[in-house]
This record gives structure tokens, sequence and C-alpha cells, in this order.
């Protein structure tokens, strides 16, 4: 142990000095989140709303004026029949519709239980959630009474009920959903990819060989390689958490240290998957398309684009193993909901698990001598 | 100091070395002569523990190498074919580094490398990717000797060197050699086995001779004759027709035959072209001529 301070000098030394790495690790992160963030950003506006009004009252209409006043909403057609509004449903002149009952100003006045209801162009589920979010949004304000809204998906079934995570970014801001999202993806690709490229390049330069033939151990060689990533990957997530402070204004509820902690935690996961496939890999361009294939996977299937929840249950099984979607989940549940450790007890655990298992592997597979 | 026994190694249908057995003494400068492809590096990996093989053993210095791979990482050099030290480290970075690794430092083993040392130390801060090709060799060597090794293992240490490089690169070998330090040397360059105590030559995984330079030569038992005259291939194509001529080659701007002390070249090819300035003498064998007729046997 050591030689590791050497090694370490070593491998800070050619990080600093290649021209290339620098700007990967530093700014392209910082330029992905201003772009990402903004761009990522799923609040729909002028969503294209009909509306069969069977009730022609002041109260209807009064409903009605809401919504045209709504900037979420653009009311395109007013009219009464069901079958013609399903029709443009259809031909994808609307994306949803509003049906108001001809008993809804008498349920209204004799506290009846009031029963709106809205068909939704389920094609983009994403869509689909936030129109139905937004309405009920407006009937609540027009009467705080009418809860039960009964919403009929289109072509894609859509729950009911408001999903108890909007109650932590009570605007629906996007913003603060996707900047600890994309950071989860920043921290994540420079921990994976370097860490995997770093080792290959020493394969792929030859450089292995005069190592191996030095009495240097597999965990100094191992530790040598990822400790520089790590923590450059933790400095990398504080910039990110300070552009998307000042930029953004992203709430920071939860405990900092906690964030650090699990991010310290979960990057020995992501490294050890990178020295993993730089153990099956020979040179830096195969390395980078392994690393791809799982990356891709992970962050799509990270709940970062397409919420875990709205995913088939089998593609929810694979989440499981997903370190990524953890990931996600912590920075979100700490920054914007500020959990606490006992919260997130059960990612520690998880993804310390996840941590042992890959490091073990990737030790086990890594040889300093080839059969 | 080195024993190997029966070494195999196989990379899939491909048989690399196929029961290999020498033995170096201490203080010895044994060269590994034989074309690229030969198997040279197989048998370097394997001494220097990078490589298993499949069958046979290797003892350094009374340990194996396979199970005691840590004495022999320790206790050798190893330089491999390719340059492999880090091109975006300095000279004195990459010196530093691989002392410091050996838990030594570069002043305790400055007198190995004294003379190596001067030639680099105006380079001192230069990236070793921008050294000449030459420079990149003695750097190596110096990172290889950094530790003090008792044995230095050097693959190809001169390939894609200019000759002066080369020249001075052996030197720099018998001054090791006389430090006391073992040396095992591969080349493709028939010229610098004559620099060698002792040779093996090796072609498609097997040794064909083991010798000293001279021991080779000697063995010899046909007559060269060193021919020169205007259009070689002509030349060349009518003699390998010849009764016993038993192998030809070009030699740089001669040709080389290879038969018996009967032959009466001179008169034939006279015969054959008798307006051509051919000449015609007997040579002296050299371990080039050996080698090259060892190769063709190997293959009938």
């Amino acid at each position: 142990m050591k030689r590791l301070p050497f090694i370490l000098k070593k491998e800070f030394i050619q990080i600093f000095r290649n021209k290339a790495m620098l700007p990967i690790i530093f700014v392209v992160p910082i330029v992905q989140l201003l772009i990402l963030a903004n761009a990522a950003d799923f609040e729909i506006r002028n969503i294209r709303l009909d509306i069969s009004d069977a009730d022609k009252s002041a109260d209807s209409r009064e409903l009605i004026s809401k919504f045209e006043h709504s900037p979420f909403f653009e009311v395109s057609y007013i009219g009464q029949d069901y079958k013609g509004n399903i029709e443009r449903l259809d031909r994808r002149e609307s994306d949803a519709f509003l049906t108001i009952p001809d008993n809804f100003s008498h349920d209204l006045k004799s506290n009846h239980e009031v029963k709106l209801k809205l068909d939704v162009d389920g094609i983009d589920g994403q869509k689909a959630n936030l129109t139905y979010f937004y309405a009920a949004n407006i009937i609540r304000g027009f009467r705080p009474r009418i809860n039960n809204i009964q919403m009929l998906g289109k072509k894609f079934p859509v729950p009911i009920q408001v999903k108890p995570r909007y109650w932590y970014n009570p605007e629906l801001d996007y913003k603060n959903l996707m900047v600890p999202g994309i950071l989860a993806v920043l921290v994540t690709m420079v921990g994976m990819f370097l860490s995997s490229m770093n080792i290959v390049r020493e394969k792929e330069i030859g450089t292995i060989e005069q190592l191996n033939v030095t009495p240097i151990t597999k965990v100094e060689f191992i530790i040598g390689k990822l400790f520089p990533f790590w923590v450059i990957s933790l400095v990398e997530l504080g910039i990110g958490l300070t552009f998307g402070k000042l930029i953004f204004d992203i709430p920071i509820v939860g405990s900092l240290p906690l964030l650090f902690s699990f991010t310290a935690v979960y990057l020995l996961v992501m490294l050890g998957f990178g020295l993993l496939i730089s153990t099956f890999t020979h040179t830096q361009q195969q390395a980078m398309f392994v690393s791809w294939f799982f990356l891709v996977i992970f962050i799509l299937m990270g709940g970062l684009f397409t919420a875990i929840e709205n995913m088939p249950s089998w593609a929810q099984k694979i989440t499981w193993f997903n370190p990524v979607s953890y990931f996600i989940e912590v920075l979100r549940l700490v920054l914007l909901k500020g959990s606490g450790f006992n919260d997130i007890m059960r990612y520690f655990g998880i993804v310390g698990a996840m941590a042992l298992v890959v490091n073990s592997i990737a030790i086990f597979n890594y040889k300093k001598r080839q059969g | 100091m080195l024993t190997v026994s029966n070494i195999s190694k196989s990379y899939g249908e491909v048989r690399a070395l196929n029961g290999i057995n020498f033995e170096v003494d201490r203080g010895e400068l044994f060269g590994l002569i034989g074309p690229d492809g030969a198997g040279k590096t197989s048998l370097f990996r394997i001494i220097a523990t990078l490589l298993l093989p499949d069958s046979g053993d290797v003892s350094f210095d009374g340990h194996d190498v396979i199970t005691d791979y840590e004495f022999v990482r320790k206790n050798v050099g190893y330089m491999p074919g390719r340059f492999s030290l880090y091109q975006d480290l300095s000279v004195k970075e990459n010196l530093e580094f691989f002392a410091t690794i050996f838990n030594t430092t570069v002043q305790e083993n400055k007198h190995l490398i004294e003379d190596i040392f001067k030639q680099l130390e105006p380079f001192q801060n230069r990236r070793a990717g921008d050294l000449s090709g030459g420079m990149k060799q003695k750097l190596a060597l110096s990172c290889a000797l950094i530790h003090k090794p008792t044995m230095l293992l050097l693959d190809e240490p001169t390939t894609g060197v200019d000759a002066i490089s080369r020249k001075e690169f052996w030197g720099m070998l018998q001054r090791l050699k006389k430090e006391g330090i073992t040396i095992v040397v591969s080349t493709p360059y028939m010229d610098e086995s004559k620099l060698c105590d002792r040779v093996a030559l090796i072609q498609d995984g097997a040794i064909m001779d083991l010798d000293t330079p001279s021991g080779i030569v000697n063995r010899f038992d046909k007559t060269v004759y060193k021919v020169t005259g205007n259009n070689q291939y002509q030349l060349l194509s009518k003699i390998r027709t010849m009764d016993g001529v038993q192998n030809a080659y070009p030699f740089g701007s001669s040709l080389h035959v290879y038969g018996s002390p009967e032959l009466n070249l001179s008169g034939r090819l006279d015969e054959h072209f008798p307006d051509a300035d051919i000449q015609v003498e007997i040579i002296p064998a050299d371990i080039e001529d050996t080698f090259m007729n060892l190769m063709t046997r190997d293959h009938e």
C-alpha cells in the first residue's frame, strides 16, 4: 500500500495533462446541464380541448371560461355532440375533451356529487398525465367540492389520482425534477466512462505490460485507477449542484452531506462497473461502446424521462437492478423532499450491496497474467 | 540462472511455442534469434510472468516463474517489444514512477544507468512520447534497470531503431553484462547475434540450434559462394535450377549460393551467361547463412 500515493500522483498528473480529458470532465457536463435542463422541459401548453356542454348553465359557462383563461388549454370547440368529439379526438384535431353533464349545475347547487368526464388522447402518456393534472387543478379551483373527476384514457389508461410526487414540486416545475436527474446522469457518465476508458487505455498503448511485471498489486492498481475518478465525480456533483442552484434555483431541502455520502457509495458501483468493462475489452473504442450500451439502458430506464411507475411490470423489475434509478430517486428525495437517512437507508443498502458484487467480480476478473 | 524446460503454448489452433528448452547462465548475454512470429515474444511474456504456458516449467534463480511470480517481478527487468512507457509523462516522471513502485529511488541505482542517463539528462522534462526512437529505447532500458534487476529481458529492443543507436544500445548491453546482469535479448537482426555469448535460433515455436555464434557457424557443412553480377533475378532463377545447388538467396547486392565444394559454379555460370560479368568467390559462412539454411531445412 505504500506504493499507492505514487500511483495516485501519476494518475492525477496524467488526467490533468490530458488536454481532451479536462473539458470532458468539467466543461461538457455543465454545458449538458444547461442545455438538457432547458430542453427536457415537459411543460405542455396549448392543449387543444373540446368541451361538450349539455348543461348550458351559468355554472358550466363559468367553468368553460376558466379553461379558456388557462395558459395550458386552448378551447377549440364547444358543442354537445359526444360522438363528434370522440371523432375529433380520433382525427387528432383535439388532445382532450371535457363532458359537462346536463345535471351539472343542479348537482352543484344541491350538494350532490358532481361528475365531469375528461377524455384524453393517451398516445403520449406523459402529455395525458399532465393534461389530467392541469384540468384537475382548474376544476378544483373552480369548486373545491368537485373531487371525483372521472377520467377515461382513450388509448392508454391513466390513473385517476394525482401522483404524490407532485406534492413536493407544487408548480409541477419540470426543472426541479429534471435537474437532479440530469445531475445523476452526468455523475454516472463521468464515473463509468472515464474509469473504464482509463484502464483500457493502458492496455491499448501497452503500458499495462510494463506495469504488470512490477510488484504492484492488483488492489493497488485498481484503487490507483478508480480513486481519482471517484474524487472527480464527487467534485462534479458539487459543481452541478452549484450550477443547478444558481441558474435553475432548484430547491435543496435535504442534507448535502447525506447526498454526498450516498453518491460516494453509488460511485463505487459505477466505477466498479467501468472496471469490469475494462477487464474484458481491449481498446478504448470497445470499452466506450460497451459502456454506452449499459448507460443508455440505465439512463432510459432510470426514471428520468419515463416515470418508472408508468413502465410495464417486467420493465419495472429490470429497474430493480438499475443503479442509476436509485441514484435519481435519492437525488430527488433528498433535494426536493428533504428525506433523511432513515428514509433512504434502504437505497444505501441496495447500492452498497451492488457495489460489493460488481467490484468483487471486477477484481476477480482483472488478471495481471494471461492464461 | 534461468532454466526453461519443455515450454509449450498454443493460441487456439496456433502453436506458438512447441517444447522449448534452454538454460541461461549467470552473467550471460543470451540471444533469441528468429523471424517475426517465431514465438519470441510469447516466450518472453512467459518468463516475465505475463503469460501462463500450457505446459512446461521456467525457473529463475531457483524460483518457479509460475508460482513464485512475486520474486520474479522484483528481480527481473522486462522491456517489451512495443514502447510501453507513459508517453504523456516526462522522462523524469517515468523514471521516478517506476523507481517508486519498486520501492526504490532513481538516485539509489543511478550507477547502473549512469551512461544512459547522461544522454537522457538534457531531455529530462520532455514527454516520453516526444523522444526520438533511439532515446525512447534508452529510456525504456533505464526504466527496466531502475530496480537493479539481476536479469534483463529485452524483447526486440533494437527493432525500428537507426544503425547508430543500435550500435550504442549493444554497447550498453556489454557494459551491463560487466556489471554481472544476465541478459536475454531477442532480435530479428542476425548481425546482432554475433554480439551474444550464445544464441538460440527459433523458428515456428521451436529451437533449431543453440550454441555460441561461432559454434553454430562451425557446424555449417556447406560451401558458400558469393555471386555478384548484373541482373540478379535472372541469375538467381538460373542458379536455383542447377544440379548440386541446395539453396540460393539474395544477400544485399550479391547472391549467396550453398552447395558442395565441387560445384564449379563459376565455370557453369560462364557457360550460361557468356557475355555477363559475373564474379564468384567462396566466402566463410556466417550466422545468417546458417540460419537461412536451417529455416529451409525445417520447411522441407
